[in-house]
This record gives C-alpha cells, sequence and structure tokens, in this order.
C-alpha cells in the first residue's frame, strides 16, 4: 500500500513538474517564431539587394586633392572685394575680422551653430595675401584688413602684416611679390583680367563665367596656354561629392540611354535676383567709376555686337559714364555689365553637367524668357529657359529658370532605365519601361518609380536601398555632417585644388578647356535669348553661327 | 506581507499576450539595429526638439557618448525583448522598457506647434504610441505574469507567486 502510495506522489510530482516545466518555458516558442522570421526577412532582403549583375557601382567614395606637406608658399593678390570676393578670401583662409565676430556671436547663442569651430579647424592652405585691390575705398580698406587676418580673429583680436592696397588691377599684376591672383570683380572685368594677368605670369582663379563677350573668349585662352599658368575657373560644384559620384553612375550606363536633362534655378528674394544692398560710404569719391566701366576694347566688342545685331534696346540705358550706385552694386541687373542669368546660374548648371557627362559646347541653343516680375529698370531677363542640343550625344539639356519662385526642381537626368535626381545627395529612380531592369521589375526585386538607389556622401558603403529615414536626414545635411566627420566648404576645395595644382604643376578640374566650353555655351544662350532665335556652335571653325 | 495576484485563465492569457507582444516589439527593434552595422541614433538625436533638446544633441556631438548611447539603445531593446517575451527578470525589464520609452518620448513630444524633421506615420497630440506603450508596461508591471508562465517561475520558485483563481 505505502508502495503505491508513494508511486502515485511520484507520478504526481513527475506530472506537476512537467506542467511547471511548461509553464516556466510556455513563451520560449515565440522565440524561434522569432528567429524564423528575421531570416525570411534578411533572406527577401538580400535578394532585394542582390542587383550587382545589373547595379554594378564601387563602393569608393569619390576623392577631391589634398594639401600637400611642405609645399611652397603661395603669395596670392585679390582683386574684387565684393560679396563673392569676401567669400573667396574666406575660403582661402581669411575672414573679415566683424565676419569672425558674427560666427562667434551666432555659436554663443545656439550651441548647435558650429559655423565658428568649422572654420577654424578649416585647414591652413599655406598661402599669403600681398596685394588687395578693389576699386571702392570701403571694399578696398576691408580687403587690407581681411588680408592681414591671418590668426582668424575677431575685431579686437591680433594680426599679420597688412597687404599692399592696389587701386588699379594693373599695379597688382605688376607685384614682384604676387605669384598668383583670385579675381572676383565683375563679370564685363573677367576676360580683361585674367588675360592680363596670364601676361603677367600670374596664376588665376577666376569667378564664373569666364567672359563677358565672345571675342575675347577666344584671348583668354590663348593668353592662359600661352603662358602656361595654372587657370581654375570658378565652378566649386567641381568638389561636389555628389556630382563625382554622378559621374561613376553615368560612366557605368547605370540610367541607360540619357536622352534629357533638366536643371533648374529657383530664387524668390531680392538679394537672390541680385538686389543687393547700396553700401554706405559710396559715392563719386569713393568709387573709381571710370575703372568700373570696363576695359575699352571689351566695351567695343559688346557694342559693336548689339548694334550689328539690332540689339541697342539691351543697352543702358543710362550712359555708361553716368555714375549710378545702383549700376554699381547691382551690376549684375544690367547687359552693360553682366552676363546675366546665363552667365550667373546656368553655367554652373552647364559645368555640373559637363562635369558629369562631357557634353562639350551644345551643337545649338533656344532662349525665350522676360523680365516678367523685377520691374526695376533692369535689361537682363528674370525668367529664362534655354535649350541646348547634342544631337551627337542624343541629348537634349533644358535649362529653365525664375527668380521669382522658390520651388526645388533639382538636376534630373532622363535615362532609358532610370533617371537619377541629383542634388548634395543621389536618388536613382528605376524606368517602369526599362529594359535593362526588365527582369528585376518582373521578378519584383526592383519596384520603378520609387527610390531604388541613395547616395549619401560621406558613406563609404553603397547601398542599393538606404532606409527611408536615413535619407531624409542625410537630404536635410544631418547625416553628412556626422557621418563625414566635418562638413567642406566646396569653394574651400576648389581654391585648395587650384593652389595644389599650381605647387605640384598640376592641371585643375574647371581648366581653360572647361572653361572656354562654358563661356562659349553660355554665350550661344545669352545671343539666343537676345536675338530671339537658335544659335549654332560651328565645330570646326569654332565660332557661333546662326545657321 | 507579499500580495497574491489571481487572475482568472483569460485575464492570465491576456495578460501574457501582451507581455509576449510588448516584447516582439522590442526584440525586433533592437535586432534590425544589430543587423544593421551602419545604423546610429544621431539623426535621431539630433531631430530632438522641446526643453530636453539640448541634453540629445549634447549626446549626438560627442562620438564617444554616441557610441555607448548606441550600444545600450540597440542592446537594451533586443534584452527587454528577450526578457518579456521568455518572462525572465521580466520586473527589471519592464522597468527599463518603460525607462526607455520616457527618453524616446521626451524627445519627440508631439505638443502643440512641435515640428520634426523625423516623418511621423500618424496624427498625434500629446499622447504617442510611446506614451501608450509605457501605459501598457505599467499595466504588466503591477499585473505580473511571469512567475506563473514564464522563466521568472523558476527563478522565484522559492518566493510567494501569483496564481491564477481555480
Amino acid at each position: 500500500m505505502a508502495k503505491d502510495k508513494n508511486k502515485d506522489k511520484d507520478k504526481q510530482s513527475a506530472s506537476s513538474g512537467r506542467r511547471a516545466m511548461i509553464k516556466t518555458l510556455a513563451t520560449v516558442p515565440v522565440l524561434g517564431a522569432m528567429a524564423y522570421g528575421v531570416y525570411q526577412k534578411s533572406k527577401y532582403d538580400h535578394i532585394r539587394r542582390n542587383v550587382s549583375d545589373v547595379f554594378k557601382l564601387d563602393n569608393i567614395a569619390p576623392t577631391v586633392m589634398q594639401t600637400q606637406p611642405n609645399g611652397q608658399q603661395i603669395r596670392l593678390g585679390m582683386i574684387g572685394f565684393g560679396i563673392r570676393g569676401k567669400q573667396l578670401m574666406r575660403a582661402a583662409g581669411f575672414a573679415e575680422p566683424s565676419h569672425i565676430d558674427a560666427l562667434k556671436e551666432a555659436c554663443m547663442k545656439n550651441s548647435r551653430d558650429s559655423r565658428y569651430k568649422d572654420y577654424m579647424e578649416q585647414e591652413d592652405l599655406n598661402v599669403v595675401v600681398n596685394g588687395v585691390c578693389d576699386i571702392f575705398d570701403v571694399y578696398g580698406e576691408a580687403a587690407v584688413l581681411t588680408g592681414s587676418n591671418k590668426y582668424r580673429e575677431g575685431v579686437n583680436g591680433k594680426f599679420g602684416p597688412a597687404p599692399k592696397r592696389y587701386r588699379h588691377y594693373k599695379e597688382l599684376l605688376a607685384a614682384d611679390d604676387i605669384d598668383a591672383v583670385i579675381i572676383a570683380a565683375p563679370d564685363h572685368w573677367h576676360g580683361t583680367m585674367t588675360i592680363e594677368a596670364a601676361k603677367a605670369g600670374k596664376h588665376v582663379y577666376c569667378e564664373k563665367p569666364m567672359s563677358w563677350t565672345v571675342p575675347e573668349t577666344y584671348l583668354i585662352r590663348d593668353a592662359v596656354k600661352q603662358s602656361g599658368i595654372v587657370f581654375q575657373l570658378g565652378h566649386q560644384g567641381r568638389q561636389t561629392d555628389s556630382y563625382l559620384k554622378a559621374k561613376e553612375i553615368i560612366d557605368k550606363n547605370i540610367l541607360g540611354s540619357v536622352n534629357l536633362i533638366e536643371v533648374c534655378t529657383n530664387r524668390n528674394a531680392p538679394n537672390g535676383a541680385w538686389v543687393y544692398d547700396i553700401i554706405k560710404g559710396s559715392s563719386p569719391d569713393t568709387i573709381d567709376w571710370k575703372q568700373f566701366e570696363g576695359n575699352e576694347e571689351r566695351i567695343r566688342e559688346y557694342a559693336d555686337y548689339m548694334k550689328a545685331n539690332g540689339l541697342e534696346r539691351y543697352m543702358g540705358p543710362q550712359e555708361r559714364n553716368h555714375f549710378s550706385l545702383e549700376r554699381f552694386f547691382r551690376w549684375r541687373c544690367w547687359w552693360d555689365y553682366s552676363t546675366g542669368l546665363s552667365g550667373d546660374l546656368l553655367t554652373h548648371e552647364f559645368d555640373a553637367v559637363n562635369q558629369i557627362m562631357k557634353v562639350g559646347i551644345p551643337h545649338s541653343a533656344t532662349s525665350s524668357g522676360g523680365v516678367y516680375f523685377f520691374k526695376d529698370g533692369r535689361t537682363v531677363p528674370d525668367v529664362l529657359q534655354t535649350t541646348f542640343e547634342f544631337p551627337d550625344k542624343n541629348l537634349t539639356m533644358l535649362y529653365s529658370a525664375t527668380l521669382a519662385n522658390e520651388r526645388n526642381r533639382g538636376k534630373v537626368f532622363m535615362g532609358h532605365d532610370a533617371s537619377m535626381e541629383l542634388s548634395n545627395t543621389i536618388t536613382v529612380l528605376v524606368d517602369p519601361r526599362s529594359t535593362r531592369y526588365k527582369e528585376k521589375i518582373n521578378q519584383g526585386i526592383i519596384r520603378p518609380n520609387v527610390p531604388f538607389f541613395n547616395y549619401v556622401p560621406g558613406q563609404t558603403e553603397v547601398d542599393a536601398i538606404t532606409s527611408a529615414t536615413e535619407l531624409y536626414f542625410a537630404q536635410r545635411g544631418l547625416v553628412n555632417s556626422y557621418i563625414g566627420g566635418k562638413k567642406y566648404d566646396t569653394t574651400f576645395l576648389h581654391i585648395r585644388e587650384w593652389l595644389e595644382c599650381i605647387r605640384g604643376g598640376l592641371t585643375p578640374s574647371c581648366n581653360i578647356d572647361q572653361g572656354f566650353e562654358e563661356a562659349m555655351a553660355a554665350h550661344m544662350g545669352t545671343r539666343a535669348y537676345l536675338e530671339g532665335r537658335t544659335m549654332y556652335w560651328d565645330k570646326d571653325k569654332e565660332e557661333i553661327t546662326r545657321s | 506581507m507579499k500580495v497574491k495576484i489571481l487572475y482568472t485563465t483569460p485575464q492570465l492569457c491576456g495578460l501574457v499576450v501582451l507581455r509576449v507582444l510588448v516584447g516582439w516589439h522590442f526584440l525586433y527593434e533592437g535586432i534590425v539595429k544589430i543587423l544593421n552595422p551602419k545604423w546610429t541614433s544621431y539623426a535621431y538625436l539630433m531631430d530632438a526638439k522641446g526643453i530636453f533638446r539640448k541634453g540629445y544633441h549634447f549626446i549626438a556631438d560627442n562620438p564617444g557618448f554616441l557610441k555607448i548611447v548606441n550600444i545600450l539603445n540597440e542592446w537594451g531593446l533586443f534584452l527587454i525583448g528577450l526578457s518579456l517575451i521568455t518572462g525572465c527578470l521580466t520586473r527589471m525589464s519592464t522597468i527599463g522598457a518603460m525607462a526607455l520609452l520616457a527618453v524616446y518620448y521626451l524627445s519627440h513630444i508631439p505638443f502643440v506647434g512641435a515640428d520634426y524633421l523625423l516623418p511621423s506615420e500618424g496624427a498625434y497630440l500629446w499622447v504617442d504610441k510611446n506614451l501608450i506603450e509605457i501605459a501598457v508596461l505599467f499595466v504588466l508591471l503591477v499585473f505580473p505574469t511571469s512567475r506563473i508562465t514564464g522563466i521568472d517561475r523558476f527563478i522565484f520558485k522559492d518566493q510567494a507567486k501569483v496564481k491564477p483563481v481555480k
């Protein structure tokens, strides 16, 4: 009996133990379900990511030229110290003390504002500013102070030796203690100053556009090539990380045959439409108006072209020798000094496309537009459409600009197989009718018309599927400032490249040949607008023609 | 004196299912982050707004801190998820989960006028999914089940147990 009782007890105990074990581990199988789900998901993602047979890109981040140690110090001269001149000097390592104070103050008000820190950490380019030139006394004196600010300090800071102020650019170009010049004068001076600098043996960094008239464009090229100086045109987009990656995408034919490129300018503020402030202290006594008017030969080229084509209505309307503060500070609004939207903004877009696709000078250009919003007496249009044709490349490039609307339209490269949207990031969308990706689309591996490939600058790995959130943040500049360690100013990189080319006898990315192509494309667009007819490029004669 | 909580079977089932589902949510969030070597909380932290934003930005700005926070977050999610599903050390993990969710909530409080870069999957005012999940975890904390169904039954076998109503 006792034995049976013990047996029952054992049975009960074993059964209770089993029940307890089941209760203890009842939910553990859920982990198995999770493991299976994760496995299935990874497998699915792996299949989705496995597009290497049709989507071959290197996992290499684009590189830019670095400063070599122990290079020679380059002695700079600065011509023009307006808005862009100041930016270029900052990029070269010399900021106005008031700018430094403003950055410091902004940083103190908002600890998230890293501009002061970034600027102080900007690499020293091993240059010295020995001469500055501006025809407006306030700018000239500011340039002297800035050129001496080698310690990057504020108004009450310590300064180095002051550069000499020249009142005429020719005096600066004649100086023996200057090796290279940065030209940031108005458009109508770019060509003349570059030619004379080249003749004086000074290396040149010239702001875009390269030229104001067509005839001077040939002279610039000849002068630069004959002198052997290192010339860099100021299209700093050449240093943009995503443009370099975009070139790889084009070169590897990821988009298929690209037949249409759409590039745009959208601005909607007086400053963006060149209505700049009239600076205090400006008067006929403080501005050398005679020098501002321009080089006589250039003015003749300009006037000859306008008159020969019945375009006098676009000249003036004020006499060239009539002093005007508006025309001095807002010179971009008049053809008398400016190259309009074509020279100022189309050139950036054209140069980006030329950098990525090596399109060269277009076969033809057609333009339209007008002064539709800023009825302030300007002669250059505030709305402009220019269509460039490249029949030998089966390509049209469409430039569309307005200065009265800020809607971002981006740069879009439209290929038979995919489209590429290019900004600081790259997004590739596969076309639903693509031939190359047809099989992958049918298999559900590629979903057309949704972002398929994203490139986020600073990432060394190229991922076919970046998460939507990551891309969202990247497009707002949050990710690349972290991943890259720090953000670079592309103008700084562009100047650094130029200086390194001087030191090493190399050719910069936006050299004279690229500049010649940029200038001629812009002139074709401008002439097409002014004359109201299509302009053609005669490749053999290297001339702009009308038929 | 320990208070015994008695559940009916449906009550127990409901609470266990709730615990496992919350655990699943945490565990998968953790696994996704651990499996993605590029994952970082940087952008999320940078997107923080409201009165605590400076603290979040401070962490994001310091690579050392950020690394620690990244590890704590991904492994915290993973371990909390594992704990809730298996019912192992559930009291501790429930409190940890509530703290973690509070950190998320405070970084992106859906106040009137709050405007975040992070795309939201729904429309929120004051109450968001983090706050709701905190409340759910509170319920699980005061109505524990892991000593009935879960590994805690084994770990705490010598202590008073909550028992279902017979």
